[in-house]
């Protein structure tokens, strides 16, 4: 499809139909050949060049990424074990016994509770840490990349780390012991009441260093000036950061909530490592993933499983869609037209 | 560090700040300390004293994994997943960056919007027929089943970061080499290239560390142990030797090792890349 990309307005004039793209044509091709046969070829070589450098990518991004998503949305209406092609059409009937499995309202409960609460949770807790680290102290880089020490190790090390540590007999529960705290002492995994607030409290440590950082980034780039001229109007430092900081900082909050949401939706690695695809429905920490992995190809049903992707996909896309709509539109504009600059 | 910074005439600001700074950093590194330590120890002491420290340190479990074919196995694969991964990201990427930066052409902005979009669906939601997909290809148990899926779900974040790059490189750059009597492809090989590095190292860390740490596409794609990449094998280790803890705990931090040191050795460029692409 990639050789069918280049522009044909009219037949090479400044046509008025399209001004934009007209004249975004000539002036992009740097001194513009007089001659109309010579225009063409030009035009033809740009297409050749467009063709030959976005080729590989747009193949390779249609066929593992975009084309997927359209047989799942195939394979969603059989039933079908992954061998061979599907025949056994079933209309809508996985759609309707997935959103009729109270397992899947489970997950989809348990991945909204984790949604909300990794927002309310690491939202504030990392804008407090960037406003206290952006104060100037010393050791700055020090402290920016031991905070970000685990967001860069893996979900698998992390969790085979924090399953090690919070087992009945491991090494959280000796520490409450040993600082006079035992009674505080639980089963962190397995106790189907607090496996969840567990799970939070992993996800929270993983992934808040990516927050303050982003923060901390957004706050640099929030002239000084501002907070300079309220301190002389005799403005507290709290009021600055309410009056002044916060709104400026939103861009980089929106952006920051965008991410987590995206993520929370996606919740995968962590819990499959910890608990288990079995085990996370008993302990109540199952995630709409999870439950696709274990309904899907654990259990051989691959039209099931596409289906169970479709809807997650549908899901993510309405999530992104209204969020964008309605909180991001200004701020990704801004980020993907001067961003990295 | 006080011995260090005392005769700078910097201040030092609120003991409250350090306070909070250093709780912060405890909680984060501590349970990494947990790992990288317990590898120290033996199963005796573990399981005596599960959050002591080693009394004595003891090597022999990393000593074990760093002899191990297994361990050097699983990371020669995913150093050669991570890597091939990684070149062939940044070279589609720029690619087709440089066109949507440099080129006007009806259906730019579409293409555009295209690849922004992938940035919504991540690979776990893509993951039952992205594996179909591969299955039908017969890259299951094959490498190329993990490394051309990242390059491709790699390439959003690579286009939404490498674009603004490139548009910013000046007009007049491209004029004088036009000028000389360079086309445009000879313009992208011999200015391009060069001028984009700063974004390419981004991208191109961005694309190892994600690879590096990728576990959901190998867990589908890989099966047989020869082939797995390190993620894979953390998981196979931890339930095959799950009553040695130690030594689960020393190939657990040795796997993670490679990863660190990369964000060490460029956590400047990683932290200025996040900054740049969420500037409102």
């Amino acid at each position: 499809m990639s050789n069918t990309l280049g522009t044909e307005p009219a037949d090479g004039h400044q046509s008025q139909g399209t001004p934009g793209a007209g004249s975004a044509v000539s002036s992009a091709r740097p001194a513009p050949p007089p001659a109309a046969t010579r225009r063409r070829r030009g035009r033809a070589k740009m297409r050749f060049e467009i063709a030959v450098l976005s080729g590989p990518a747009v193949i390779v991004f249609l066929s593992f990424v975009i084309f997927p998503v359209a047989l799942a949305a195939f394979y969603g209406f059989y039933r079908w074990h992954g061998y061979g092609a599907p025949t056994d059409w079933v209309g809508l009937n996985n759609y309707k016994l997935i959103l009729t499995d109270p397992a899947f309202q489970q997950v989809l409960w348990h991945t909204g509770v984790i949604l909300v609460l990794s927002l309310a949770v690491q939202g504030p807790l990392a804008i407090v840490l960037a406003l206290l680290l952006n104060q100037k102290i010393r050791g700055r880089s020090a402290i920016r990349i031991l905070i970000f020490v685990p967001y860069v190790v893996s979900e698998v090390i992390v969790g085979t780390g924090w399953s090690l540590m919070l087992q009945s007999n491991g090494a959280l529960n000796d520490l409450l012991r040993h600082v006079g705290l035992g009674f505080l002492q639980a089963d962190w995994l397995a106790d189907p009441d607090l496996a969840i607030w567990t799970l939070l409290g992993i996800i929270s440590w993983k992934y808040i260093g990516f927050a303050v950082i982003l923060m901390l980034a957004g706050l640099q780039s929030i002239p000084e000036e501002l907070s300079e001229a309220a301190q002389i109007d005799g403005a507290s430092y709290w009021q600055i950061q309410r009056r002044i900081t916060l709104p400026l900082l939103g861009p980089t909050i929106r952006i920051w909530a965008f991410l987590s949401i995206i993520g929370s939706l996606q919740l995968f690695d962590l819990v499959y490592i910890i608990w288990g695809p079995y085990v996370a429905g008993t302990a109540g920490t199952s995630t709409m993933a999870i439950y696709m992995v274990g309904q899907g190809r654990n259990a051989g049903n691959y039209g099931y499983g596409s289906a169970i992707a479709v809807v997650m996909f549908l899901i993510s896309l309405v999530v992104a869609l209204l969020y964008q709509r309605f909180l991001l539109r200004r701020d990704l504009q801004g980020a993907i037209t001067e961003g990295a600059s | 560090m006080s011995a260090r910074t005392a005769d700078r005439p910097q201040k030092w600001g609120n003991p409250f700040t350090y306070f909070v700074a250093l709780l912060f950093i405890g909680v984060c590194v501590a349970p990494v300390l947990y790992i990288v330590l317990g590898g120290f120890r033996t199963n005796s002491q573990i399981s005596t004293s599960p959050a002591g420290l080693p009394e004595p340190w003891v090597v022999s479990n990393y000593l074990n994994v760093l002899k191990s074919v297994t361990f050097w196995g699983e990371f020669a694969n995913s150093l050669v997943v991570a890597l091939a991964s990684t070149v062939g990201t940044v070279i589609l990427g720029l690619m087709v960056s440089f066109v949507l930066a440099r080129y006007d052409f009806r259906f730019k902005g579409a293409m555009y919007s295209l690849f922004a979009a992938g940035l919504m669906f991540p690979m776990v939601i893509a993951i039952t027929p992205l594996y179909i997909v591969i299955k039908d290809l017969g890259l299951v148990d094959n490498l190329l089943g993990v490394i051309v899926p990242q390059i491709a779900f790699g390439l959003p974040t690579t286009v939404i970061i490498l674009v603004p790059f490139l548009r910013a490189i000046p007009k007049e750059i491209e004029e004088a080499a036009a000028i000389d009597g360079t086309g445009r492809l000879g313009f992208f090989f011999r200015m391009v290239i060069p001028l984009s590095r700063p974004g390419v190292v981004t991208v191109g860390i961005l694309g190892f560390i994600g690879s590096w740490n990728n576990y959901v596409l190998p867990l589908y794609v890989l099966n047989s142990q020869a082939n797995f990449t390190l993620p894979l094998g953390v998981q196979a280790f931890s339930s095959q030797y799950s009553v040695d803890t130690a030594k689960v705990l020393a190939f657990t931090s040795l796997a993670m090792l490679p990863a660190m040191a990369f964000f060490a050795a460029f956590e400047k460029k990683i932290v200025g890349g996040l900054t740049g692409a969420v500037k409102g």
